[in-house]
């Protein structure tokens, strides 16, 4: 396993880094082509999943509204939860750096002597790089969620949040049972495959001493913590290692139980076109006195990691409303093409883009806010109405705001400033604000077409450059008026004869 | 943008005896000829077309761009050239988008001499209608067709199509004519790539995406292919014309005009 390297994560997304993992992907063209078939696949779900858009707008308008209420009391449904979860034995831990949450999780294991650990499905904890940091301590860490077995075993990273094998075509997968697990059966059978690696699974969830997961909604007024999934795995893991440590982040807080429904349906529908999802897991406390399963200590780990920086702006906290369905990127042309590890972070598609620069900061990611035509499909599907493609430019313009010693609303504001691109744009608003400026500009870019250049960069790459027109439309149209008048005139003098 | 696509909710005024053009600035400077196009249709419906000369682009590169003080500079220059009150007309659904949505954002708040108040902004705003919308909303267009029998697909811009629901009235128009098959192309709904300064900063993306509209608007099998954005279309008649197929987008106004007049559709670059 590969050591956890913070600046080494900071380096993955940046821009050096997205240039050459784009370029490299977008050459691959059975990559292309597993991320096309399974995006059509998702989109096509989706859109069978709502009996009408009305019912879909009425939903997602609700939801919205559902994030947004929990958000403007987030800090004291946080003391709530906590409170609860308390009453109920369930321990909370608060980590402000992702550091800090690994150390919390990795001390927790070290108390019980724990050597082997079986997790569902957490982003939060890939977030913390969980299972790198507790290898380097001797600690095994084995994904039990299907495709995140198949992402561990190949040692690469989810490329989608919910599908993290998505990039993976059944071929492939086959292979890397066959080179990897010992007494593999080859098959393509996506059933037969998938059998075999539950097989191996079953196994170790006896075996393991801790159940690590992530949390779906967090409910502050019963401590409930509720965890959606398809395969049976996360209810696994959080009932049979006699520890389970949940992690995630603090905006997971729902106010009410009854915010869960109307999230939960949105949130399957929207992220894999599911009525519901086959598992739905509330956990309410540790085992009880006469109770035969469940284990015996259950902790909660709540991790910052920048989500306090969104929150202190209001336009920005709207990124945190996200509950993870990952329908942005399904639906998303720019991922669709280069998949998700282009990207380099830990949270791809439109969402990660939004969310990373609070993360790593702007400085690391400042090729995000930019790889995008802004045209708003990701904000259209969005369940809770993020609006992510006005978030994009408010991260594009804190991206190339001159730099100052005033405080700032994100760390790295300013990175992506290039001084000869705010020349260009001067210069520009000079020439367009100025009718007599725009005039003389306009007349010498088309009596000088035939100096425009024939390539034109990365345009003229796979296009043929545009050729300036021989006149305006301003001087076809002043022309036209001017012999209006003129006939206007000659009919006045006509008449007055 | 987001999908605030407000033609349902929108009270459409009487149909008008003025209207301004805003031409936008690559119909300015690259294809004069569908703005002509436009504002002989608008003419022959009886209306007075108002082209102010001080006009230039509606701001969108540069607040998409991030520079939002340079943006408001010229938007606010653009303002000031139509004071009339009567619908500004917009030749291109991502500007219209701009002026009617993002303006008052923009806008609203700035203060000074040069600055208009929220009052002006909003009326402004709310006179912005782009050319479709236009024509099936205000003036209720029924194209008469006189051309002859042809497939052509419709390719709506993003911001066009979440914005200002050209899909719908780009769609009606074409369907109205009744010598033309409106062909679906495969991922009608899906991004070209141009996406403004997104075409040279990604322009590898962009490539990606622009090879991927192209073939599945060959892949329809039409004469040609219309649309009410020339944004859209430089990026995929460049495509088109450096793969060295026939296939040509048409801006919507010129293509109406054609069928209306009877004379055989030219394709421009």
């Amino acid at each position: 396993m590969k050591q956890f390297n913070e600046e080494e994560s900071k380096y993955a997304a940046s821009a050096k880094a997205f240039r050459a993992n784009v370029t490299r992907d977008l050459g691959n063209e059975e990559l292309r082509s597993n991320f096309r078939g399974a995006m059509d696949y998702l989109m096509a779900k989706r859109k069978d999943a709502f009996s009408s858009e009305d019912e879909l707008e009425v939903l997602r308008e609700q939801c919205k509204l559902i994030k947004q209420r929990c958000l403007a009391k987030l800090p004291h449904l946080l003391e709530q939860l906590e409170d609860k979860l308390e009453t109920n034995g369930i321990k909370v831990h608060w980590a402000e750096t992702i550091t800090e949450a690994n150390e919390i999780i990795a001390q927790l294991i070290a108390q019980k002597k724990g050597k082997t650990v079986v997790k569902g499905k957490s982003m939060v904890s890939e977030e913390t790089a969980l299972n790198d940091y507790l290898e380097e301590r001797n600690v095994e860490c084995l994904e039990s969620d299907m495709g995140e077995y198949i992402v561990q075993l190949a040692k690469q990273h989810p490329s989608h949040i919910i599908m993290p094998a998505i990039h993976q075509n059944k071929q492939q997968v086959a292979k890397l049972f066959a080179d990897n697990i010992d007494g593999f059966e080859y098959s393509t059978d996506v059933d037969t495959l998938i059998q075999q690696g539950r097989t191996i699974l079953r196994d170790k969830f006896c075996q393991a001493d801790v159940g690590i997961s992530g949390v779906n909604f967090a409910v502050a007024e019963t401590g409930t913590l509720c965890l959606v999934e398809n395969e049976g795995n996360g209810r696994m893991c959080t009932t049979i290692p006699d520890l389970h440590i949940a992690i995630t982040g603090i905006e997971k807080v729902v106010e009410h139980l009854s915010d869960v429904p109307p999230l939960l349906s949105l949130l399957t529908r929207s992220a894999t076109g599911q009525a519901i999802s086959t598992y739905f897991n509330m956990i309410n406390s540790p085992r009880k006195e006469g109770e035969k399963d469940g284990p015996k200590e259950v902790h909660l780990v709540l991790l910052d990691n920048g989500r306090s920086q969104a929150f202190a702006d209001e336009e920005l906290r709207q990124t945190l409303q996200c509950i993870r369905c990952g329908a942005c990127m399904n639906h998303c042309p720019v991922y669709t093409r280069i998949g998700g590890h282009a990207y380099g972070t830990v949270y791809p598609g439109p969402i990660g883009k939004i969310i990373s620069p609070h993360m790593l900061g702007l400085d690391a990611t400042s090729n995000l806010p930019t790889a995008s035509t802004l045209c708003g499909a990701c904000g259209e599907v969005c369940p809770v109405k993020i609006p992510i493609p006005k978030i994009l430019l408010r991260l594009r313009e804190e991206s190339v705001k001159p730099k100052s010693d005033k405080p700032q609303v994100m760390q790295g504001q300013g990175a992506g400033r290039s001084n000869v691109e705010a020349l260009i744009w001067k210069v520009w608003a000079l020439v367009h604000k100025s009718p007599t400026l725009y005039a003389l500009s306009m007349w010498g870019v088309t009596r000088f077409r035939f100096l425009m250049p024939k390539k034109l960069g990365g345009w003229t790459s796979v296009r043929t450059a545009p050729k300036p027109a021989a006149k305006t439309l301003h001087e076809r149209l002043k022309s036209k008026q001017e012999k209006r008048a003129k006939q206007a005139k000659q009919s006045t003098n006509t008449a007055s004869r | 943008m987001q999908q605030v696509n407000t033609q349902h909710l929108r009270n459409y005024p009487k149909k008008p005896k003025q209207v301004y053009l805003f031409g936008t600035c690559i119909v300015d400077s690259f294809f004069p000829d569908s703005g002509m196009d436009a504002i002989e249709l608008l003419e022959r419906e009886g209306i007075e077309v108002i082209y102010p000369q001080g006009q230039s682009c509606c701001g969108q590169p540069a607040y998409n761009s991030g520079y939002k003080e340079e943006a408001k500079a010229v938007a606010l220059v653009q303002v000031k050239q139509f004071p009339l009150d009567i619908p500004v007309v917009v030749i291109s659904g991502s500007c219209g988008g701009m002026m009617r949505h993002h303006y008052l954002d923009l806008l609203g708040d700035s203060v000074g001499d040069l600055v208009g108040n929220n009052a002006e902004i909003t009326n402004f705003c709310q006179r912005v209608f782009e050319f479709t919308e236009f024509l099936v909303h205000v003036l209720r267009l029924k194209p008469i067709d006189q051309g002859p029998k042809e497939r052509v697909a419709l390719h709506t811009s993003c911001a066009a199509r979440r914005e200002m629901g050209v899909h719908i009235t780009g769609n009606k128009l074409i369907s109205q004519l009744a010598n033309v098959e409106l062909v679906l192309h495969d991922y009608e709904s899906e991004c070209c790539g141009f996406g403004g300064t997104f075409a040279v900063k990604h322009a590898d993306i962009s490539a990606a995406m622009v090879a991927d509209k192209s073939k599945n608007l060959v892949a329809s099998d039409v004469v040609r292919y219309v649309s009410a954005d020339h944004g859209c279309m430089m990026n995929i008649n460049g495509a088109l014309d450096y793969q060295k197929e026939s296939l040509r987008g048409e801006h919507i106004a010129s293509y109406l005009l054609k069928r209306i007049k009877g004379t055989s559709a030219k394709a421009s670059l």
